[in-house]
């Protein structure tokens, strides 16, 4: 099936966990990013549970702050 | 970076003084891994801090859709200093979970305002070439 990640077309097996998804892409510190899905936020609880489906979009969001 | 951004973005910064001013950056970047900033978000700091801020996870999402739309990838952020040098702080360091970003941070301190651009990855960090380009001149 096909997904948009952080805004590029790309294929994936069926039924692909938004987990598996975090691991494929290698996404840095998961922990402090918040996914988007078709632009609705996605709880930390619901990764594992969240499966993905043909067309959607997906966007992860890093943790921005910082001092000075 | 234009120099049209590069002067909107202290003015920004300045208008919002004595807090902390933040948003992101996109723009194209090249193979060889040359960026090009074109567009500066100006985000709220939800901190309203003078030394710290945060950015909101739901105008992030509405900026990069906004990217999206353009044809622009998200490059990175940046933050003022409103009273410190533009070099990351200890908590910018510990805080800069994503190391494909370009770390901008202006410092405020002195009468010339000073940006430099940062790459950030396992609590190290190192001083990117930044230029603001002028017509055929850059600075």
């Amino acid at each position: 099936m096909t997904i948009t990640v952080a805004g590029e077309k790309k294929e994936y097996k069926d039924d692909l966990k938004l987990t598996e998804l975090i691991e494929i892409e290698e996404v840095e510190t998961p922990q402090y990013v918040t996914v988007s899905i078709n632009d609705e936020f996605i709880s930390f609880d619901d990764r594992e549970t969240t499966v993905l489906k043909e067309g959607d979009s997906v966007e992860f969001l890093y943790f921005m702050g910082g001092g000075c | 970076m234009d120099y049209n951004l590069y002067d909107d973005l202290i003015n920004y910064a300045k208008e919002h003084l004595p807090e902390e001013a933040c948003g992101l950056l996109a723009g194209e970047e090249e193979k060889d891994g040359t960026r090009f900033i074109k567009k500066i978000y100006y985000l709220e700091n939800i901190d309203h801090a003078s030394d710290h801020f945060s950015l909101d996870a739901k105008d992030q999402m509405e900026a990069v859709k906004d990217m999206r739309k353009l044809g622009l990838k998200p490059l990175g952020n940046w933050h003022s200093h409103p009273e410190s040098p533009s070099r990351p702080s200890l908590e910018d360091i510990k805080l800069a979970y994503d190391s494909k970003a370009s770390y901008f941070i202006l410092s405020l301190m002195a009468k010339n305002p000073v940006l430099n651009s940062y790459h950030v990855e396992n609590e190290i960090y190192e001083k990117e070439d930044l230029r603001i380009v002028s017509g055929d001149y850059y600075y």
